[in-house]
């Protein structure tokens, strides 16, 4: 009788949508390792269940191509078949009617590319070249390998000192990783299959707020031998912390009046408080390390006098160096680098920007902290100049919110052309061309285009150029240390090739990265200069790690650190984010699903307890 | 102390006791398969799950501890049901044609399927198909390795070789030789404690057994069977005998009921084993400068293929000395063919060994100094030796006992405690002290190198008239690379080092009867210490077959003939040039 209806889901419709979601979430939690081919296999059987079943090469052809490539997988397949299967899926990409089919094929064409030598390995050898070598996700994603699930269950029993230990024997800078680090930990966290992952920061940040000042341990017996670090940033201390310990003389040398480097002239006190910064640093600094300031590489000392004067050398200088856009008016009065403005910030030479207009440009954490800046600083109006889309950002998505929330404006895919400015050479303004987003490049970014519409004239006072930051290589170069675009070259144990006892880490080696990265880079240098030395001293500590709980593990939400509110945070640089609450830190440590006991961890690789 | 109950039976046991632990320790077994004590404790084969009250998941007994208050449940319906589903899911990948495999009647899986039993698996069988090299030592069958892991860990832990892994992921995620090498290019030292700690068949020695029914068969062979020392304290254990049935003359007689013509002792070859390499390191002490220190043992062939892989800067540390099996190979194909005026060439040599690395050792090309083929044509280890017993339908009690033939079957105490770690350094102690001083010590003299000890390796000091001679004994792979490690990085030295490759020297040898869970060499080793302390001979050099050898054919130790048929150069890379 009625001609339409109204669709209400049924429950296995419901069921299954809620299935889509838990494998989405086992997607995100996939350990790392697992065979690339067996992988593709069952990605593109999960492609056939989702064919209708109206064409040829997507209802028969997805599953002859599952079929050799199970093949492959099962040592049936000889280099012929690899011919077919490419055969196929090409075919399938070139003629199925719809997304479903040649996506599908696309997939496997783009494994075939990708990890071809694998499909190879299997047919000609029957085994697969990869293996499970990363238990523990969280471990195997830190650069610098902390025992996550050890200072997880230590903080759910109350030990607090004992977490912050257990963190400094990989990374010296507990404070400043529980309070900024970009937590690539969590990514792969396994708790993502049962509901979302650990807030791990949080956790090392109930760690370091709740510990209390914790001795750091004794240093070995004194070896003799001296090593510089050029930079008092986080990876040179970490590697100057470490090489203390195993009894090496080490002297710091920092061209600015205090130590932190990017942490404390990169990063804003309401991120990272400089009184939280000197609780690292006092740390650090108590295992005897000397440190020279206010002196500069290239021209206070050269990197010839170092070499000569200690048994080795580590250069850890960061990337301190401004990038230009490259636009008309770039050198008005009122345009300055994000380097720049955080650095007289660090210094606190703190910019008026009392009833003036600020656009940042660019759309990574740097700019957001610029930007988050130049609210405090008083500004009118603070602007973010963006080219591609809010979601294209690398910053993270809680800093773009934020920076939302406390006011400011995003002026997404606006390219900037060029920059205005008064007959006395003050800026008066930014012109910037509307973009329209488009294809998406090999990086799987979208590529923003100029769009038809005409520039925008966006009035302001200061232009920030957020756009990141190189090294100055000059002197580098010159004491014949190799230099590749801009970065310093050094193999991935930290040596110079050619220049035996230099070793190079972080951000000048890598261009700029994060904090957690450098640390690692200086945990790597530590070892190995040890060993150039001709030693071989083990790190390691001496914490029990509390057995794991045989509590089921039911599905719980994930404790979020809370924020001041916008209003209040942006009248200052008091820092705004709030820790756990006992209660919530005990919860949250409990969510832990102790890969280094439950799973391959107990079997491989499950903990190193000494490096 | 921590209270719980385990199928409501109160107990309390110390903090860090296991489930498993505790249940045993009020005689409640809880059934497992991939557990092994120290070495792998990882819970994959989930059949030792347990209910915990309170708790929706079931939780493995084998590496979890107690808890204040836990109330455990090893037999509930939910344990039960699960824990036979898990052997059932196990056996669906697993060749369960027992009637075929050398361990049935000794295989754990077999056992607990039996026990809680399993009469039909409901599921699909799936066997794993990995061709292997049949003519290698060491053999892999993946139709039945359950992947319990414990060859990995063994190898990783004990050995520290490494030459097992986890190959491939998800679903063919298996065992097999690491790094995608094929077993013969693996740097394997062929110990067989991965034999010896597989819970099913999956792993064995290569059968050797029909070559030898073979050669007994044949009217124109003379068979010639040598028993090594440590065979005689564990032949009987899976015979259904007692140590004190087991005895070596009992050994003797029911070899030579199989049909053996004679029946020798690789005693008697350890002995002059010791004649030669004691020579060798008092006359190396002599001029210490000229030659290298310590000098490393050679007579355990897992250890020689160890230094020659991984410290080949070590392998002119070696005693040129061969093994006893090897030394006793090339006496019989001349001294005693000639002394029994019979043809060489028709020596069927064969050894019985706790070892199967020894098969490896006598088939390489220069073990064949008497020139009449191999030395030693055939290596059996003491399962496949118990192995052709039961073929053979023989009764070994039935069998009254019998001497070792002449003259290769008279040995000295110090000959039988080679099958013992500490016992080669021991021996060849008591036979240079003599050699310097001219007077034999008190037998008990050296007996601090005696037991497995606690640390990596065992040191001690004896002083030889005057000369202190710096001894380490070190048994199992691991133990060995520490101690060369400390030794190349100049933190350690000696003069004489006896090196074994498998925990507690050949008593524990991969070649030996297996008893799943429990390691035997120490008391094996009491067995031969009590022969040793019965023997009215316990010097190698009093031994009066040793004294008429060398009257009648060697001259004396080191001689040119000497040198000939009982040292070697180790130049011989087994990991590179030895083809199987």
């Amino acid at each position: 009788m009625s001609r339409l209806k109204i669709a209400t889901p049924n429950v296995a419709g419901q069921t299954v949508e809620s299935l889509y979601k838990d494998l989405e979430r086992m997607i995100i939690a996939s350990p790392p390792g697992i065979c690339p081919v067996d992988l593709a296999l069952n990605f593109l059987r999960l492609c056939h269940a989702q064919t209708c079943g109206k064409c040829v090469p997507c209802r028969v052809g997805l599953g002859q191509l599952a079929n050799l490539i199970s093949d492959v997988l099962d040592g049936k397949a000889d280099m012929e078949t690899l011919d077919v299967i490419e055969k196929l899926a090409r075919d399938i990409n070139n003629s199925a009617d719809c997304a479903i089919g040649y996506e599908a094929a696309g997939m496997v064409l783009r494994g075939l590319e990708g990890f071809r030598e694998d499909y190879i390995a299997h047919i000609k050898t029957g085994k697969c070249t990869y293996h499970i070598t990363q238990p523990v996700p969280c471990v195997a994603l830190c650069p610098a390998g902390v025992d996550i699930p050890g200072y997880v269950a230590l903080v759910g029993e109350g030990r607090y000192a004992d977490a912050v230990k257990l963190i400094r024997k990989d990374n010296p800078f507990p404070t400043a990783c529980a309070l900024i680090c970009e937590h690539p930990c969590e990514a792969r966290c396994r708790r993502n299959m049962i509901d979302s992952s650990i807030n791990i920061r949080g956790l090392k940040r109930f760690a370091v707020d709740h510990a209390g000042k914790v001795p750091v341990p004794e240093c070995g017996e004194p070896t003799g031998k001296k090593v510089a670090i050029v930079g008092g940033g986080p990876g040179g201390l970490s590697a100057a912390y470490f090489l203390s310990l195993m009894g090496h003389k080490c002297v710091v040398y920092e061209m600015k009046p205090k130590l932190g480097g990017m942490l404390r002239y990169g990063i804003p006190n309401y991120r990272f408080p400089r009184e939280r910064l000197q609780e690292d640093l006092d740390a650090i600094l108590s295992t005897g390390i000397e440190v020279k300031y206010n002196t500069k590489i290239g021209e206070d000392i050269t990197i010839k006098q170092l070499r000569e004067e200690y048994d080795a050398v580590y250069i850890a200088i960061g990337a301190h160096q401004d990038k230009k856009v490259g636009i008309e008016g770039e050198d008005s009065k009122g345009v300055i680098s994000a380097v720049e403005l955080l650095n007289d910030i660090g210094h606190e030479r703190m910019p008026d920007f009392t009833g003036k207009t600020v656009v940042v440009i660019g759309g990574g954490n740097v700019a957001m902290d610029c930007v988050r800046s130049s609210v405090r600083l008083g500004a009118k109006k603070s602007i973010i100049a963006y080219r591609r889309r809010k979601l294209d950002m690398t910053a993270l998505p809680e800093e773009v919110d934020g920076a939302l929330e406390e006011g400011c404006e995003l002026y997404e895919l606006h390219a900037p052309v060029r920059i205005e400015s008064d007959e006395e050479g003050n800026v008066k303004a930014l012109w910037a061309k509307p973009q329209i987003i488009g294809k998406i490049d090999a990086w799987g970014r979208a590529r923003p285009v100029d769009s038809a519409k005409d520039e925008v004239r966006i009035p302001c006072d200061i232009v920030v150029v957020a756009i990141g930051q190189g090294i100055e290589t000059r002197h580098f170069e010159e004491a014949g240390i190799p230099v590749k675009r801009g970065n310093i070259k050094a193999m991935a144990d930290s040596e110079i090739s050619d220049l035996p006892g230099v070793f190079a880490g972080g951000d000048c080696v890598t261009g700029p990265a994060t904090v957690i990265r450098a640390i690692a880079a200086g945990k790597v240098a530590a070892a190995n200069i040890d060993e150039y030395l001709g030693y071989h001293h083990l790190i390691s500590v001496d914490v029990d790690i509390p057995s794991a709980s045989l509590d089921d593990k039911p599905a719980c939400g994930r404790v979020n650190l809370s924020e001041k509110e916008a209003g209040e945070r942006k009248c200052g640089f008091e820092p705004f984010e709030c820790g756990m609450s006992e209660e919530e830190a005990c919860q949250e440590a409990s969510r832990c699903l102790r890969c280094d006991h439950f799973g391959y961890g107990k079997f491989k690789g499950g903990r190193a307890a000494i490096w | 102390m921590v209270n719980l109950t385990i199928n409501n039976r109160r107990v309390s046991v110390p903090e860090g006791t296991t489930i498993m632990n505790a249940a045993a320790s009020i005689g409640i077994n809880i059934p497992h398969l991939c557990y092994l004590k120290d070495i792998n404790e990882i819970a994959a084969c989930r059949v030792c799950v347990v209910e915990l009250k309170g708790k929706d998941k079931l939780i493995t007994a084998c590496n979890n501890k107690v808890e204040e208050g836990m109330e455990i449940f090893t037999n509930s319906p939910k344990v039960r049901e699960i824990r036979k589903m898990n052997v059932q899911l196990i056996l669906s990948q697993h060749d369960c044609h027992c009637a075929t495999c050398v361990r049935s009647g000794n295989c754990s899986l077999q056992t607990i399927s039996n026990n809680l039993g399993i009469i039909d698996v409901p599921f699909k069988e799936e066997l794993e198909n990995t061709p292997w090299n049949k003519d290698f030592p060491l053999i892999r069958d993946n139709t039945k390795c359950i992947k319990c892991m414990r060859c990995i860990q063994i190898c990783d832990k004990v050995q520290s070789l490494s030459v097992w892994d986890v190959v491939n992921t998800g679903r063919r995620t298996t065992v097999n030789v690491a790094g995608n090498r094929a077993i013969e290019n693996a740097d394997c030292a062929i110990c067989g404690q991965c034999i010896t700690h597989c819970p099913v068949g999956a792993l064995r020695e290569r059968d050797d057994t029909d070559k030898v029914f073979a050669a007994l068969n044949d009217p124109n062979v003379i068979t010639v069977v040598q028993v090594a020392p440590s065979v005689r304290a564990a032949w009987g254990e899976q015979l259904g005998m007692t140590n004190a049935q087991a005895t070596e003359k009992r050994l003797a007689a029911t070899l030579r009921h199989m049909g053996f013509d004679y029946v020798f002792d690789t005693n008697f070859s350890a002995d002059l084993t010791i004649m030669e390499e004691g020579t060798e390191f008092i006359e190396k002490l002599k001029n210490r400068n000229l030659n290298k220190f310590p000098m490393f043992t050679s007579c355990c062939p897992g250890w020689v293929r160890f230094v020659k892989s991984q410290y080949p800067e070590f392998v002119d540390h070696l005693s040129t000395a061969k093994s006893p099996q090897q030394m006793f190979g090339a006496v019989v194909k001349s001294y005693f063919a000639k002394k029994a005026d019979i043809d060489p060439a028709r020596i069927c040599s064969v050894s019985i060994m706790p070892c199967v690395s020894k098969k490896a050792e006598a088939a390489m090309p220069q073990m064949a100094d008497a020139g009449f083929g191999q030395d030693v044509d055939i290596v059996l280890t003491t399962r496949e030796l118990v192995r052709m017993i039961r073929a053979e339908s023989v009764y070994p009690l039935a069998i009254p006992e019998e001497e070792f033939d002449s003259p290769l079957g008279e040995y000295s105490g110090a000959g039988v405690i080679f099958g013992a770690t500490g016992g080669v350094m021991e021996a060849a102690l008591r036979t240079a002290y003599c050699l310097v001083t001219g007077e034999n010590p008190d037998p008990d003299a050296f007996c601090e190198v005696r037991g497995l000890g606690e640390g990596p390796w065992k040191e001690a000091v004896f002083d030889v008239a005057g000369t202190k001679v710096r001894t380490a004994t070190v048994h199992g792979l691991g133990n060995a690379r520490k101690l060369l490690e400390a030794i190349k990085h100049g933190e350690a030295e000696y003069d004489f080092v006896e090196v074994m490759a498998c925990p507690g020297g050949c008593v524990g040898g991969g070649g030996q009867p297996i008893h799943d869970g429990i390691e035997m060499a120490e008391d094996r080793a009491k067995e031969l210490y009590k022969l040793d302390k019965n023997k009215n001979i316990r010097f190698s050099h009093c031994n009066p077959e040793i004294h008429t050898i060398y009257k009648e054919f060697l001259g004396k130790p080191l001689s040119p003939e000497s040198h000939h048929l009982l040292h070697t150069d180790h130049k011989y890379r087994a990991v590179d040039q030895l083809e199987f």
